[in-house]
C-alpha cells in the first residue's frame, strides 16, 4: 500500500523568510503521526503546503499522487480532511450551514458526526461565532469528518481549551484514529502520548527525527523535541 | 411635511439605485479583494443594451412590453459584460489584487473611449413608456412611477439577493468566502467559480442600476460616462456600509440617497452650494469613517 | 564604469537634448505630434512641455504609489490646487507672482496634511476609495463655482497682467514655457532622487514591503506615509502651476475630474511603478501618444477608413487604455521592467496593507 503522503525536499519561502528549509517525510497508511517542534519551526506551514495553500518546491504526493501545484480544493478531493490550526470555522454562517458548506459526497456521515458531538445536534441554527472554543472544535473536526475521507490534517486541536475538553478531545480522536489516516500537529504532550504511534520532529524547518512514540517517555528526548514550554 | 414625505420617497429610490450598483461591488470586493472599476462600465453597458433592446423593438409590442424587453437587455448585458471581465481578464490575474484593480481601470478607460467613439459624448434617448413620467399619489405624496419602480426594483433584488445568500449552496460559498477564501477551498470547493458567479450577478444588479438611473434621475438619457459618475456614489455606499457586507451596501444606500436628497433640497439652491448634496456625501463618508473605520456593518478587513 | 554613473550619463544627455529642443528646426515627418511638422514648431513644443508636466506630477505620485505603496486616487486634487489656486490668485485677486506662488503651495501643504492624516486613518482599499472620494469632493467644489472665484464649468483663464512679459501665454513665449515645464521636471526629478535614495526614503519602501514587520522595530509608519503623501501632492501642485501657465486656462473636466488621476496612474504602470525613470518615461509616452493619436484622428484620409477601424482609432483613450490592459496582462513591470534587468517590483509587491486572508 502507497503511503498517505510522500514529501520530499519541500521548500516554502514566504514573505521573504524561508520557512522550510527541505523538510523530507513519509506518513504510512493507517494510526496517528504526529509532526512535533517548538513553536516557528514550521509545522503548519508543512501541514499548509500538503494542502497548496502556500506555494512550495519539492515533491508532495498524496497516495501516490503527485500534487505539488495542484490547487487546494482538488487536492482536498483526492480525500483529505483538514482542521486547521485557530479552528476556522465560519463565524458568520451557521454550524449546519459551516457543516454542509464541506459536503463533497453524495452521502455526508451525518449519523457518526452526531454521535461524536451531540452537542453540535442541538446548535444547528447557531451562528459559529456564538460557540464556544470546544464546540468551534467540533465544527471544525466535524467539517473534516464529514465524507468519511481517508486521511485527516489536524493542527492543534487541543490549542487554547480547557484541561476536561481536552481529554474528551483525545478520546473523540481515538475514535477518529480507527478510520482514517491522521498527521496531527500537537504541542500537548499527553494528548502525542495517547494518539500517535510515530513522531516527525521539526526544527528550523528541516525533520530532525523520526521515530516510535514511546520515545517520548524519555523527558530528556521529549524536552529535546517539544522544548522546555512543550515538554511541561 | 408632505415635501418631506416626497424628498424621503425620492431619496429612497435614489438609495435603491445606489444599493443595486453597490452591493455588487461590495461583493466582489469582500471575495476577491477586488475594487471593480468596471462596474461603472457595466452599469453604462446595461444602459446602452436597454437602449439598444428598447429601440429595434417593434413598436406594435407596445410601450409596456418594450420596457420590459429593454429591462431584461440591461440585466443581461450587464451580467455578460461582467461575466466575460471575470474570466478574460481578471483570472489571469488571480493572486495579484492590485493589478486585478489596474485591469479593470484600463478595461474601463478602454471600453468608456469606445462608446465616446460610437456614440459621441451626446447622450442617447431611452424610449420609456409615458406612465414612468407620471405622477402617482400614494400616502399624500405625488411622485413620478419611476420612483415606485427603483424602489420596488432595489427592494426586489435585496430580497432576492439575500434568499440567494442564505438558502442556496453557492450563497453560502460567497458568504463563507467573504470570510474566509482559504478555508473554503480547504474544503474541497473551488471557489473560482464562486468568483465568476459573483460578478455576474454583480454585473446584472449593475446593468439594472444603469437602466433605472438613467430613467429616474437623466432625463431617460444614456452616455457613455453616466456609469462613472454614479460609481463614485456606488464606493461611498461599499465603504460607508462596511466592505464585504450587503445588510449594510442597505443601509448605507438609503443614508446616501436621502442625505443628498435632503439636502440638495433645502439648501441646493442657495448660490455656490449646487453640489452640496454630493459634497454632503462626501462629508458623510468622513464623518463614519472616523467614528468606524471599517464602515456601519464592517468586520475585520 | 558603474551602473549609476551610466544612468547619470544617460539622464544628462537627455536632460541636455531636451533642454536644446526648442533651437532644433529639423523638418520631421510623420512622428511628432504638432501640426507643422518641424520639431520646434509651437506645437510640438506644447505637447512637449505638456509631457514634461505629467511626468513630474506622475513621478511624484510614483514615491506614494511605487515606492510607499499607497494606492491613492487623489492626486489630481493638488494638481487642481496648483491650477487653481495659483489662477485665482492671479487672476481674481491681482496678487504679484511670488505670492500667489507661496499661496498656492501653502495652500496644498495644508490640504495635503490634513486630508492625508483623515484618509491614513484607514489602510488598503478603503485608503482608496477615501483619497477618491476627497477628490470628487473637490471637483464638485470647483463646479460649484464658490463665490465665483473658479468659474465652474466654463472655466478661469489666467490672467497673465502680474506675470513677467516671458511668461505671458503669447505664441512666442511657447519657447520659455517649454523651459518652464522642463525645469519643473528637472526639479521634480532632484528632489524624488534625494528623498528616495534617503534614509526615509528606504523607510518608504519597507512599508511598501511589509508595513508590519517595521512596527515590529518599533517605527510608527503614520509619519512616513504621510510624509510620502505629502510630498507627492507637493510635486503634483507644481505641475498644476506649469500646468496653467502653459495652457493659460483651467477647465474643471480636463484638470480636476478623475479621470486625470486614472491617466496619472496608468502612465507609472505603464512606465513601470517604483522606479523613478519608468514613471517618467511612461508619462512622456502617454501624453506624446495621446496627442499624437488625436492628431492622427483629425488627418482628412482619416474619415475614409471603414468605421470599425475608424471608430476605435479615433479614440486615444481607448487605445490607451487597451494597451495599459495589455500591459498590465503581459508586461507587469512596464516599460522599466522591459529595459531594465534589475527586476522591478512586482505589483503584487505593491500590495499596502492589503487584507490577509488565512
Amino acid at each position: 500500500m502507497t503511503n498517505a503522503f510522500d514529501v520530499t525536499d519541500l521548500h516554502v519561502t514566504i514573505g521573504g523568510s524561508h520557512i522550510l528549509q527541505g523538510v523530507s517525510l513519509e506518513v504510512p497508511r493507517g494510526g496517528v503521526t504526529a509532526l512535533l517542534g517548538r513553536n516557528g519551526v514550521g509545522k503548519t506551514t508543512t501541514l499548509r503546503a500538503l494542502l497548496g495553500i502556500v506555494p512550495a518546491t519539492g515533491t508532495v504526493r498524496v497516495m501516490g499522487t503527485d500534487v505539488l501545484g495542484w490547487p487546494t480544493h482538488r487536492i482536498v478531493r483526492l480525500g483529505v480532511g483538514y482542521v486547521p490550526e485557530d479552528r476556522d470555522v465560519f463565524a458568520g454562517l451557521t454550524v449546519e450551514e459551516n457543516l454542509r458548506l464541506a459536503e463533497q459526497t453524495p452521502e455526508p456521515h451525518y449519523d457518526e458526526v452526531y454521535s461524536l458531538f451531540p452537542e453540535l445536534r442541538a446548535r444547528t441554527r447557531q451562528r459559529a461565532g456564538t460557540l464556544s472554543g470546544g464546540q468551534q472544535q467540533m465544527v471544525s473536526i466535524a467539517r473534516a469528518l464529514l465524507n468519511g475521507w481517508p486521511l485527516l490534517l489536524i493542527d492543534e486541536p487541543s490549542k487554547g481549551l480547557a484541561p476536561r475538553l481536552v481529554s474528551e478531545l483525545a478520546e473523540v480522536l481515538e475514535r477518529v484514529a480507527t478510520l482514517s489516516t491522521v498527521l496531527l500537529v500537537e504541542q500537548n504532550l499527553a494528548v502525542v502520548r495517547r494518539l500517535a504511534q510515530r513522531v516527525v520532529v521539526l526544527d528550523h524547518g528541516e525533520v530532525v527525527h523520526t521515530g516510535a512514540a514511546d520515545e517520548l517517555d524519555d523527558p530528556v528526548m521529549a524536552r529535546r523535541f517539544l522544548g522546555v514550554a512543550g515538554a511541561s | 411635511m408632505t415635501v418631506f414625505l416626497s424628498l424621503t420617497f425620492s431619496g429612497v429610490a435614489l438609495g435603491a439605485i445606489y444599493f443595486l450598483a453597490a452591493s455588487g461591488l461590495s461583493l466582489i470586493y469582500g471575495l476577491m479583494d477586488i475594487l471593480n472599476f468596471a462596474h461603472g462600465l457595466f452599469m453604462t453597458l446595461g444602459a446602452y443594451a436597454a437602449w439598444d433592446a428598447a429601440t429595434h423593438a417593434p413598436a406594435s409590442w407596445g410601450a409596456p412590453v418594450i420596457f420590459v424587453v429593454s429591462l431584461v437587455a440591461a440585466v443581461l448585458g450587464g451580467a455578460l459584460a461582467a461575466g466575460l471581465t471575470e474570466v478574460l481578464v481578471i483570472r489571469p490575474l488571480y493572486g495579484r489584487p492590485i493589478s486585478q484593480i489596474l485591469v479593470t481601470i484600463g478595461l474601463d478607460l478602454a471600453a468608456t473611449g469606445l462608446l465616446l467613439g460610437a456614440f459621441g459624448s451626446n447622450p442617447q434617448s431611452l424610449p420609456v413608456p409615458l406612465w414612468m413620467m407620471e405622477a402617482s399619489h400614494f400616502a399624500g405624496i405625488s411622485l413620478p412611477n419611476a420612483d415606485y419602480v427603483a424602489f420596488a426594483g432595489g427592494l426586489v433584488v435585496l430580497i432576492a439577493l439575500e434568499w440567494f445568500l442564505r438558502r442556496t449552496r453557492y450563497g453560502i460559498i460567497i458568504r463563507a468566502g467573504v470570510e474566509n477564501r482559504t478555508m473554503v477551498s480547504a474544503l474541497g470547493i473551488n471557489v473560482a467559480r464562486a468568483f465568476t458567479l459573483v460578478f455576474v450577478i454583480g454585473g446584472a444588479m449593475a446593468g439594472l442600476a444603469g437602466l433605472l438611473y438613467a430613467v429616474v434621475f437623466s432625463g431617460e438619457l444614456v452616455s457613455p460616462t453616466q456609469g462613472d459618475s454614479l460609481l463614485i456614489f456606488a464606493f461611498i455606499v461599499v465603504v460607508i456600509g462596511g466592505l464585504g457586507s450587503i445588510r449594510g451596501s442597505a443601509v448605507a444606500a438609503l443614508m446616501v440617497g436621502l442625505v443628498q436628497d435632503y439636502t440638495n433640497f433645502y439648501l441646493g439652491n442657495h448660490p455656490g452650494m449646487a453640489e452640496i448634496g454630493n459634497l454632503s456625501v462626501v462629508l458623510l463618508l468622513a464623518v463614519v469613517l472616523e467614528w468606524r473605520p471599517r464602515g456601519l456593518f464592517g468586520s475585520a478587513l | 564604469m558603474t551602473r549609476a554613473r551610466v544612468a547619470v550619463a544617460l539622464g544628462a544627455i537627455f536632460a541636455v537634448f531636451f533642454a536644446l529642443v526648442p533651437f532644433i528646426s529639423l523638418h520631421v515627418d510623420w512622428v511628432l505630434p504638432g501640426t507643422v511638422n518641424v520639431v520646434n514648431s509651437t506645437g510640438t513644443l506644447e505637447v512637449l512641455a505638456l509631457c514634461f508636466i505629467f511626468a513630474g506630477v506622475a513621478l511624484g505620485y510614483d514615491v506614494m504609489f511605487g515606492f510607499t505603496g499607497l494606492l491613492s486616487l487623489g492626486p489630481v486634487m493638488y494638481f487642481a490646487t496648483g491650477v487653481y489656486v495659483f489662477d485665482i490668485a492671479l487672476t481674481r485677486w491681482n496678487w504679484p507672482l511670488a505670492s500667489a506662488l507661496g499661496l498656492t503651495f501653502a495652500v496644498s501643504l495644508v490640504l495635503a496634511l490634513v486630508l492625508g492624516a483623515i484618509a491614513l486613518r484607514v489602510s488598503g482599499i478603503a485608503f482608496t476609495m477615501v483619497t477618491l472620494a476627497f477628490a470628487q469632493a473637490f471637483y464638485y467644489l470647483i463646479e460649484d463655482n464658490p463665490h465665483g472665484l473658479t468659474g465652474g464649468d466654463t472655466g478661469l483663464a489666467l490672467s497673465t497682467a502680474r506675470l513677467p512679459a516671458f511668461m505671458s501665454g503669447a505664441v512666442s513665449n511657447t519657447r520659455n514655457l517649454y523651459w518652464i515645464a522642463f525645469g519643473f521636471l528637472v526639479l521634480a526629478y532632484a528632489v524624488v532622487w534625494v528623498v528616495t535614495e534617503s534614509a526615509t526614503g528606504h523607510v518608504f519602501v519597507a512599508i511598501r514591503e511589509n508595513e508590519r514587520r517595521l512596527e515590529v522595530l518599533g517605527v510608527r509608519p503614520f509619519g512616513y506615509k504621510l510624509a510620502s503623501y505629502t510630498l507627492s501632492s507637493l510635486v503634483a501642485t507644481g505641475g498644476g502651476v506649469a500646468y496653467i501657465l502653459l495652457i493659460g486656462t483651467a477647465v474643471p473636466s480636463a484638470v480636476a475630474s478623475t479621470t486625470v488621476t486614472l491617466s496619472i496612474l496608468v502612465m507609472v504602470v505603464l512606465g513601470g511603478a517604483g522606479t523613478r525613470w519608468g514613471a517618467v518615461t511612461g508619462a512622456i509616452l502617454y501624453v506624446y501618444l495621446q496627442q499624437y493619436l488625436l492628431k492622427v484622428a483629425a488627418q482628412p484620409s482619416f474619415a475614409t477608413l471603414p468605421s470599425f477601424l475608424r471608430v476605435p482609432l479615433s479614440q486615444p483613450q481607448f487605445l490607451l487604455g487597451a494597451i495599459f490592459v495589455l500591459f498590465v496582462l503581459f508586461v507587469p513591470g512596464g516599460v522599466a521592467g522591459l529595459v531594465s534587468r534589475r527586476r522591478t517590483p512586482s505589483l503584487k509587491q505593491l500590495v499596502a496593507g492589503q487584507r490577509r486572508k488565512q
